[in-house]
């Protein structure tokens, strides 16, 4: 069964950086690797290992509070090193060395046959943490049943890899089904391209999405199929994840395997990496950016929704794409608003560029000062949602919960306002503002 | 240069009390460094300040025509044969640069010391409205008028809302109604439209004495009673359509050229800045409104006997459409709430001029009517948003039932 959906409103940003080859490349060894509960919005973090404790791949790092069957696990077989606390003691992650002899040791789940065991599995091996619900954009709560579940088989954002070269192994992607259906009533649907070589899976609803990112975006398969309504929940993950979850189906352990596109234009060789989740940055930018003596920005994820992290750091979650640009704090630009540079990236019809233009270096400035709200439809022109994005910004900057509610607010996730955020002139945080917004909502009616 | 004098005005420095001030140089002549800090790593490189200076050039055609057409009026009104075109540049030159001057010294003041006392950056919004106020005055304006009145919309329409981007309404428009409002005598009529005097020994010489210089609206509201309307030039002329179009006519200095409006608009709409929904969308709503007019037309009401082309040419009616419809702050914000502003703008501003003899002009008033209306439409689109949202909730408990 396949339909089809064809997005308009949406933008493929030109950036330099690409990928040219997409065969995978085996990263050198990272020394160490790293659990990071703050990805995991929604997840209430406990530590269920000490300093020193020796795990398996697949044994828990750390559990939610609310449901210690939930848990976040190690990605490698070695030594928990250390757990990282901040202010507060809150947890900033859980750092294991690997086993020097770099065999895995993997812990093997036993499954069930009926919902509760599934559930159970989901939760003990840490797929389930790394799948989304909407409404809030977070970690399944434990008791949340879905009602329908939403696979994106595509990678729209700027630079990123079609996770169809790497995961579409479809005896895995059915075993996945298979498990995943018996934990929600509804329908499971796949977003994929059309020529993405993802083959029909039995019991699943394919959707061939067509267009300009955000093709990709869960929020946009959601809105255009069965938008959510107030009281439901629905569940959403990537390929890579789908693919985990049929791997465990398989094999009773997970794969951690990992396929990261390391792009950018401060990247000499895009290429695409075979590591392992949770690998340190350094062991996959190590040697391959340029020496340029700019100040450089490594994102983990893409330009539009990617989080800053340090070159000593750790990848993140979704662990998909590192992006290296320049900062831009090192530019002394004369009248940049003034610019006919063919160079400054734009959707405006005033920049040369726009015409001209190939591939653009964008670095990380924001090139204008913060305003209020002044041009209208600049969020409309890139959300393919029904959706009034201006208004549910505004009613989420009021905090007023009736307003955010009648608008729509359970239907979105950050990422959707990501495209808008960027073309916006008044150079809104808008995904802040989302996530904020989001959170508060939770805290009042949870 | 600037980095050396920056310190002084950081804090603690001795020109602190100056640091907004600083801060809008520093940003108009240098990129700012800062970097994004959540959310999207790369922004667009279009801002505010790009936007604002986009809308001026559109408005320079309109401009430059102004200058000349004031030159050229008051020529006419000299009665003068030859009429060197350097020396009807320079005469309008002469008439619109004290009025820029002023508009920009009061407003950019205020904003300047608003900003600095909310110690905010200042913004530009002011950079458009202050060639706008020149451009919607008539040319014999006098200065302290344009003065107090634009002290009186930066504060009270713009600045006690919160700047901009949170006013109500137009503030150029409202400069404009509160000149219209408070000064009647001095502000409509036959005196102000065309300038009379000579400026620095341009153009010395006597007005003729069949000269009016009533703009073509203003004649047409006194006309009521008669079988025909006639307009003619100040000197008595007949003015066709096309004098209307091309806009060597007596009006608001920058209002009168359609043409260099036009020119103007497809520079906007070409940048993407102007919403061409409410363009199409008040002309639409003109043409509608002086068709039926046509249809019910009666001597009573002189202006309802012009033809579709001429209202669309005369008064401030394109000017409006172009520039001031289009203001995104004060228009709706939803694509179809476009559409309905726009088309009433049009209808409005008509009927305004049609059916009350008192207003010449109604494409200002109409504007600011609107511009009243704007959120209530907007809230009628997103309540159909809304409502949308709710019924699928309802089908969806009905279906579980």
């Amino acid at each position: 069964m396949s339909r089809k959906l064809t997005i308009r409103k949406g933008l493929d940003i030109k950036m330099a950086g690409g990928l040219t080859d997409l065969a995978a490349v085996d990263a050198p060894r990272s020394a160490s690797f790293a659990v990071i509960p703050d990805d995991f919005n929604g997840f209430v973090p406990k530590p269920a290992v000490k300093e020193g404790d020796r795990v398996k791949a697949g044994d828990p790092l750390l559990f939610d509070k609310r449901d210690s069957e939930l848990k976040l696990v190690s990605p490698v077989s070695g030594t928990v090193e250390a757990i990282v606390r901040g202010e507060r003691r809150k947890i900033l992650r859980v750092v294991v060395t690997p086993d020097a002899d770099g065999a895995s040791d993997r812990a093997v789940f036993q499954r069930g046959e009926d919902e509760a065991s599934v559930r159970r599995l989901l939760k003990n091996s840490g797929l389930w943490a790394m799948m989304r619900q909407r409404p809030y954009d977070i970690v399944p709560n434990p008791e949340s049943v879905p009602r329908d579940i939403f696979v994106t088989a595509i990678d729209s954002a700027p630079l990123a890899a079609c996770p169809a070269a790497y995961y579409n192994d479809s005896e895995a992607l059915e075993a996945a089904v298979a498990m995943l259906a018996m934990t929600t009533r509804g329908k499971i649907y796949v977003g994929r391209r059309s020529d993405s070589g993802i083959a029909d899976i039995k019991g699943v609803e394919m959707v061939d999405v067509g267009g300009p990112h955000p093709a990709g975006n869960a929020g946009v398969l959601i809105a255009n199929i069965a938008p959510v309504n107030k009281g439901e929940t629905v569940w959403t993950l990537d390929l890579a994840t789908l693919w985990r979850i049929g791997r465990l189906a398989l094999t009773g352990s997970v794969d951690f395997t990992d396929y990261v596109a390391l792009t950018g234009s401060e990247v000499v060789k895009p290429k695409v990496w075979k590591t392992v989740i949770g690998a340190t940055v350094g062991s996959l930018t190590g040697g391959q950016l340029a020496a340029d003596g700019r100040h450089q920005r490594i994102i983990s994820g893409n330009v539009l929704t990617g989080v800053t992290v340090a070159a000593d750091g750790y990848i993140r979650y979704p662990y998909r794409q590192i992006t290296v640009i320049p900062e831009g704090d090192d530019v002394d630009e004369f009248m940049g608003w003034a610019s006919l540079s063919p160079r400054k990236m734009s959707e405006s019809r005033t920049f040369p560029g726009k015409f001209f233009g190939k591939m653009f270096r964008p670095d990380a400035r924001l090139l204008g000062g913060r305003r209020a709200f002044i041009m209208s439809g600049e969020y409309d022109r890139y959300m393919p949602m029904d959706i009034m994005p201006e208004y549910l910004l505004k009613a989420i900057i009021g905090r007023d919960i009736e307003k955010m509610e009648k608008l729509g607010i359970y239907e979105v996730a950050p990422e959707d306002f990501a495209l808008g955020e960027y073309a916006d002139t008044s150079k809104t945080e808008a995904q802040k503002i989302v996530r904020e917004g989001l959170d508060y909502l939770r805290k009042e009616l949870e | 240069m600037l980095d050396k004098v920056k310190p002084h005005f950081q804090e603690g420095g001795r020109l602190h009390a100056f640091h907004s001030v600083y801060d809008g140089f520093e940003t108009f002549l240098f990129t700012p460094k800062s970097t994004s800090t959540s959310g999207t790593h790369i922004h667009d490189s279009m801002d505010s300040k790009r936007t604002m200076i986009i809308v001026v050039m559109a408005l320079v055609p309109c401009l430059l025509f102004g200058m000349y057409n004031a030159g050229y009026q008051h020529w006419v009104a000299i009665g003068a044969v030859e009429k060197p075109f350097l020396s009807l540049m320079l005469y309008g030159f002469l008439a619109v640069l004290p009025k820029l001057v002023v508009a920009y010294v009061v407003g950019l003041g205020i904003e300047f010391a608003v900003a600095q006392w909310r110690k905010e950056e200042i913004q530009e919004g002011f950079l458009v409205t202050g060639i706008l106020i020149p451009l919607i005055c008539p040319v014999d304006t006098p200065l302290w008028m344009i003065a107090v009145a634009t002290a009186f919309s930066v504060i009270f329409v713009k600045e006690v809302f919160g700047g901009t981007g949170y006013n109500i309404f137009n503030v150029a428009l409202v400069t404009r109604a509160f000149l219209f409002f408070a000064y009647p005598a001095k502000m409509s009529g036959d005196k102000v439209f065309v300038s009379t005097d000579a400026i620095a020994g341009l153009g010395e010489g006597t007005v003729v004495d069949t000269f009016t210089g009533a703009t073509p609206l203003g004649q047409v509201a006194v006309q009521a009673g008669e079988e025909t309307v006639r307009i003619t030039s100040t000197v008595g002329d007949t003015v066709t359509t096309s004098d209307m179009f091309f806009g060597l006519i007596p009006g608001s200095f920058g209002e009168t050229s359609t043409l260099c409006i036009l020119i103007g608009a497809a520079i906007l709409l070409f940048a993407g800045i102007a919403s061409w929904r409410i363009i199409v969308s008040v002309f639409a709503g003109g043409a509608v409104m002086s068709l039926i007019a046509n249809a019910f037309s009666t001597p009573e009401y002189p202006a309802s006997m012009l033809s579709v082309a001429d209202q669309l040419c005369l008064g401030g009616f394109a000017f409006a459409a172009v520039f001031m419809a289009t203001d995104p702050v004060t228009a709706c914000r939803t694509n179809v709430g476009k559409y309905i502003y726009g088309f009433l703008i049009g209808a409005v501003a008509i009927i305004i001029r049609v059916y009350n003899n008192g207003y010449p002009e109604g494409a200002m008033l109409a504007v600011l009517l609107m511009n009243a209306f704007a959120p209530l439409i907007d809230w009628c689109v997103v309540q159909s948003n809304v409502r949308r949202r709710e019924r699928r909730l309802k089908l969806k408990i009905t279906d579980n039932e």
